[in-house]
């Protein structure tokens, strides 16, 4: 299987199998291309992304290996990285015996949970009984939770391992990962780059295959521009698919917990495993749960034209001048990709789309500035000795709290006060709304909607820290979505050049409100019929031959 | 003692594990902070002396009174006796161990969602009705936000903009002894919200004083329970109206069951809002805000006293040493003083709470509460009034919930009217009281009483063994005919005499011959 191991340059040549002919969009206007694309691939194709969760159950059930044998296996490789990448914010100690305990049930011929044996990280702002959760933050420095949260629960329920706690930009505040009190983490893809944010830890650990899936949280686009910049695939559910109950609130009204994958049918099985509804979230849906898990057909199962008659609509908007020319060339190439697979595509437009970002800040910072009151040192979490009270609460969340956190709060704490809240708070919920209503006229006319996930593709570490604006911009393609509360599935799609191997693209697939079965569905297809694509960052590559012969084979049988 | 975890502030920080807590029932979790009352204005030193003699005050202020009037508005808060908390569930009963009703929730914990009590809505829902208020059929909760140790969140759960219920209004029957009279009193608004923890304060804090470093702990047991928030109109004018209406909400929330209304125990606390104005000025005066306000006598009591205060500063031309303040009412002293004074106002930066669902009332549920609601004090009131019982009866019987409810059900045996009155106001209410038991705690019962009054009337036995009987029957139950039949108790008329004796003397006179 010398695809896992196989230059990553090869695949940046591969990816240009699009072919750089005019598009047959519906639209009555064409669509401007700025960078026509003059590729022909003779490139052999290579097979596409398998389900890592689906092999290991294999693997285990039909006993050619062990969890523990796995569990090992996978430690070895997240120690062996995780210097460079940095992901981890904290490791769980109980991994083994968690493996031990699955093999005894294997060994007694009981029943396997879905996820049992499969390594599962998880964002830092979600809590863990076992394990601290800190949300990125000094405030919450070691503050260990006395319970799960739902999400969690479930894929413990489910037989995933929770290996440990990822890297996030504090509470969830950022697009880099630079935000986090403790660490920088670095994108698999080019360690001198930012792996997107704030779920950067969960996108950069299963880029690495560090662990199989993970968990993050999309407030704005949290778990889906991380998953671009990272090469995987990102899911946000609809909002109260999954429950928040133990996510720390960033944005009460926006916040929903994602999936990070390796392939689209791995994170489908991951949201299968934690959607639905909770008593303890009085926003979580009594939506029916689908079974996310069935549509994930092999690829000698589809047809010629497997997407025949779906509608796809591409967002003009989203292929402004502001959009990076070879991202751009990227999504009009999955465009057309789609139309081989013999969907229908034109190009929408959403008259509000420009709205969204400012309105997304003012409600975002606006909630935010309420749901952070609690870390007041009063109760939990890291405290400054006071004489005062006004000092006690001042000290510990001046010392606490970082700057971009200070800043949201504060921006927040205006837009609500008095006499201003009708400014800002009231008119963006009034633009929300509008987002809302353009979404539903143009999923009306669509089964899904297309879009970059990110205007650019990863960049610097330290090239935005110090320009919050600039990366608040990047945020475009996704805020909206949170705003309108759909679903929307990331996946990768092109290369642009950077870095030592290129760097990924990601395409954004939104869908209507619960439709996360169709989302993965053609995700699957998409990824499944995108010949040559096997995105597996030049780091693991390395780090695999590194590792020896023996361990490229045990790697062999499962990945 | 290990199951107590001080925390001081000056110590190094170190990290509270809750979980290990939650294992122990009987854990107790003192958060400690050293500190001092943020929320208190410069000591009274300038407190205005009046210029008149103790003596002649009381004389000067009865004949200036006459030209000022008093606007009494109050705000009470109810707590709601739910079994569980309003967005958790936490049991919460009063008197508790200091933190032992509490859980990551209530605890606001990071990531915990509340999630609502049904039964905090039905409650709303019958004190609204209860009000003749107007229900909103879509109503919310938002944040109302502000700092203090007692707040888990932060943030308090409440209704800013629409509230459950708004507009109304109260009526109720002054007592004879203050004249008597009948008066109507306008409800604001009820919202629903919910209680914060309690700050226990050790050492010498006083809330009055600004540099004082005392030791603080947060009690969180309440912290989560639900309240509601009933705010009149500024319709009161003295403070025996003012306690009188808050003397009915006590006995509304009582008869409805949605609270035992004890004021002691905080479950019904009065906020009065008291200022005065020249009569026939149209603005109000500068109003202060009374709290600690016990009991229904207290509060009488304090705004009396603070209409007084407010009068004489107006009648020496110090009105405008009346400024917007809280104050405390001082039990010991007979007196207010201030606790702290507004500074500016508050912004508590209300917005929608994101966590919880629209509340959506259908008529049909609304239906159904207003079905289910029993007879309401004033009603009771109107129809004894009606059966011809003195206003003082009727405000006897009506008070309490229980005591009415065991009137009615023996004139609903067939009792005489104005008999089961006396009897319940008279002897049975003396022994409760002797007995400090509630009536539905002695063994007496309605059908008993019944019996009773029933053969007094019908010449079965007289007052006086009826008298006896009674306290047997309160004290150890049975009935009227037993307890009769088992004393050998029934009076004894001419006939049975004349024909027990003329028997006899046949009988002595047959021995004879």
């Amino acid at each position: 299987m010398l695809s896992t191991v196989q230059n990553p340059r090869f695949l940046l040549r591969q990816c240009r199998h699009f072919p750089p002919k005019r598009r047959r969009f519906h639209s009555s206007t064409p669509l401007f291309l700025s960078q026509p694309q003059t590729l022909a691939s003779t490139d052999p194709p290579s097979s596409p992304p398998q389900s890592q969760i689906l092999t290991i159950r294999d693997n285990l059930i039909n006993r050619r290996t062990t969890a523990v044998e796995l569990a090992q296996l996978s430690l070895n490789r997240l120690r062996l990285t995780e210097p460079q990448i940095n992901s981890f914010i904290s490791v769980s100690e109980t991994v083994l015996r968690e493996a031990e305990e699955i093999d005894a049930k294997i060994a007694r011929n009981e029943e396997l949970g879905p996820l049992a044996g499969v390594f599962v990280g998880v964002k830092d702002n979600i809590c863990t009984a076992d394990m601290p959760s800190t949300g990125g933050s000094r405030i919450l420095e070691n503050y260990r939770p006395p319970f799960d949260a739902t999400a969690v629960k479930r894929v413990k329920d489910c037989g995933g391992i929770v290996v440990g706690k990822t890297n996030l930009d504090e509470f969830g505040m950022g697009s880099t990962t630079e935000g986090s009190a403790f660490q920088v983490t670095a994108n698999p893809w080019d360690v001198s780059r930012v792996p997107g944010g704030s779920s950067g830890g969960s996108a950069a650990a299963v880029s690495a295959r560090q662990c199989v899936v993970s968990l993050g949280s999309d407030t704005g686009g949290s778990v889906r521009q991380p998953a671009s910049f990272c090469g995987v695939v990102g899911l946000k559910p609809t909002y109260g698919r999954v429950s928040r109950f133990g996510l720390m609130a960033y944005a009460s009204s926006l916040d929903v917990i994602g999936c990070f994958g390796s392939s689209v049918a791995d994170t489908g099985i991951l949201l299968h495993a934690i959607a639905g509804y909770d008593g303890l979230d009085s926003t979580s849906s009594k939506h029916e749960v689908p079974n996310y898990t069935s549509q994930f057909m092999s690829i000698s199962s589809l047809e010629s034209k497997p997407l025949k008659g779906l509608r796809v609509g591409l967002i003009r908007e989203t292929l402004d001048d502001g959009v990076d020319k070879a991202v751009v060339s990227s999504i009009v190439g999955a465009a057309s990709h789609l139309e081989e697979l013999g969907c229908t595509v034109t190009e929408v437009s959403l008259p509000s789309f420009s709205l969204g970002l400012p309105a997304y800040y003012i409600l975002a910072s606006s909630e935010s500035s309420s749901n952070l009151s609690r870390y007041d040192g009063v109760r939990y979490g890291s405290q400054v000795g006071a004489d005062r009270l006004n000092s006690l609460y001042g000290d510990s969340r001046a010392k606490g709290f970082g700057p971009e956190v200070k800043m949201r709060i504060l921006t927040g704490t205006y837009a609500l006060s008095a006499g201003y809240y009708d400014a800002y708070y009231k008119r963006a919920q009034q633009v929300r709304t509008l987002v809302q209503k353009s979404f539903k006229a143009a999923l009306n006319e669509n089964d899904i909607l297309i879009s970059p996930a990110a205007p650019s593709p990863a960049y610097s570490i330290g090239e935005k820290k110090n320009d919050p604006l600039a990366m608040y911009a990047g945020d475009i393609m996704t805020v909206n979505v949170n705003l309108a509360g759909l679903p929307a599935l990331v996946l990768p799609c092109g290369f642009v050049e950077g870095g030592p191997a290129g760097l990924p693209v990601g395409l954004q697939m939104i869908g209507a409100a619960f439709d996360e079965e169709k989302l993965l569905k053609v995700g699957h297809i998409f990824e499944q019929m995108l010949k040559g694509y096997k995105f597996i960052p030049p780091l693991l590559a390395d780090g695999i031959a590194s590792l020896g012969i023996g361990f490229i084979k045990s790697c062999e049988s499962i990945f | 003692m290990a199951s107590i975890l001080f925390r001081g502030v000056q110590a190094r920080p170190f990290l509270l594990y809750p979980s290990a807590l939650f294992g122990r029932k009987s854990g107790v979790l003192y958060c400690t902070i050293k500190g001092t009352q943020t929320h208190t204005a410069a000591p009274e030193n300038k407190q205005p002396q009046l210029k008149v003699s103790p003596q002649t005050k009381a004389k000067v202020l009865d004949k200036i009174s006459q030209d000022y009037e008093a606007i009494i508005g109050i705000e009470t808060h109810v707590q709601l006796s739910t079994l569980t908390k309003a967005f958790c569930s936490c049991p919460y009963n009063y008197g508790s161990q200091p933190n032992t009703c509490i859980c990551p929730i209530c605890m606001g914990l990071p990531g915990t969602l509340p999630v609502l009590n049904s039964k905090v809505i039905e409650f709303a829902v019958k004190v609204g009705l209860a009000l003749n208020s107007k229900l909103s059929l879509n109503s919310k909760f938002d944040r109302k936000q502000y700092f203090y140790p007692d707040l888990p969140k932060g943030y308090q759960i409440s209704q800013f903009d629409i509230p459950i219920a708004s507009g109304g209004y109260v009526d109720l029957d002054l007592p004879v002894e203050f004249g008597g009279g009948h008066r109507r009193f306008g409800i604001t608004r009820v919202h629903m919200e919910e209680d914060a923890g309690k700050l226990l304060h050790s050492g010498n804090g006083s809330y009055s004083q600004e540099i004082t470093f005392s030791l603080y702990s947060v009690d969180l047991n309440r912290a989560g329970v639900p309240l509601l928030e009933i705010v009149s109109e500024p319709d009161m004018r003295s403070g025996i109206e003012a306690s009188e209406y808050a003397a009915e909400l006590q006995r509304l929330v009582r008869y409805l069951g949605v609270s035992n209304g004890n004021m002691q125990e905080g479950s019904l606390r009065c906020d009065v809002n008291v200022s005065v104005r020249p009569i026939g000025q149209l603005e109000f005066g500068t109003k202060v805000e009374i709290k600690n306000l016990n009991s229904f006598s207290a509060m009488n009591r304090a705004i009396d006293f603070e209409i007084s205060r407010q009068v004489s500063l107006h009648s020496q031309g110090q009105s405008d040493q009346i400024v917007q303040e809280t104050r405390l009412w001082e039990e010991g002293g007979q007196k207010t003083v201030t606790m702290r004074k507004k500074e500016g106002l508050s912004d508590y930066r209300y917005f929608p709470e994101p966590d919880l669902p629209e509340v959506i009332l259908t008529e049909d549920y609304v239906g159904s509460i207003r079905s289910s609601l029993p007879e309401l004090p004033e009603l009771k009131r109107r129809r004894y009034e009606k059966m011809g019982l003195s206003m003082q009866d009727v405000l006897f019987l009506a008070n309490d919930v229980n005591v009415a409810g065991f009137f009615d059900a023996t004139i609903g045996k067939g009792a005489d009217v104005k008999l089961a009155a006396n009897w319940i106001m008279g002897d049975i209410a003396a022994y409760m009281k002797n007995e400090k038991l509630s009536i539905n705690e002695i063994k007496l019962t309605p059908q008993e009483l019944a019996e009773l009054i029933a053969s007094i009337k019908g010449g079965t036995i007289s007052g006086k063994i009826g008298k006896e009987i009674l306290f047997e029957l309160i004290a150890k139950g049975g009935t009227v005919k037993g307890l009769i039949e088992e004393k050998d108790l029934v009076q004894a008329s001419y006939f049975t005499l004349f024909t027990y004796c003329y028997f006899k003397c046949i009988y002595i006179e047959q021995n004879l011959y």
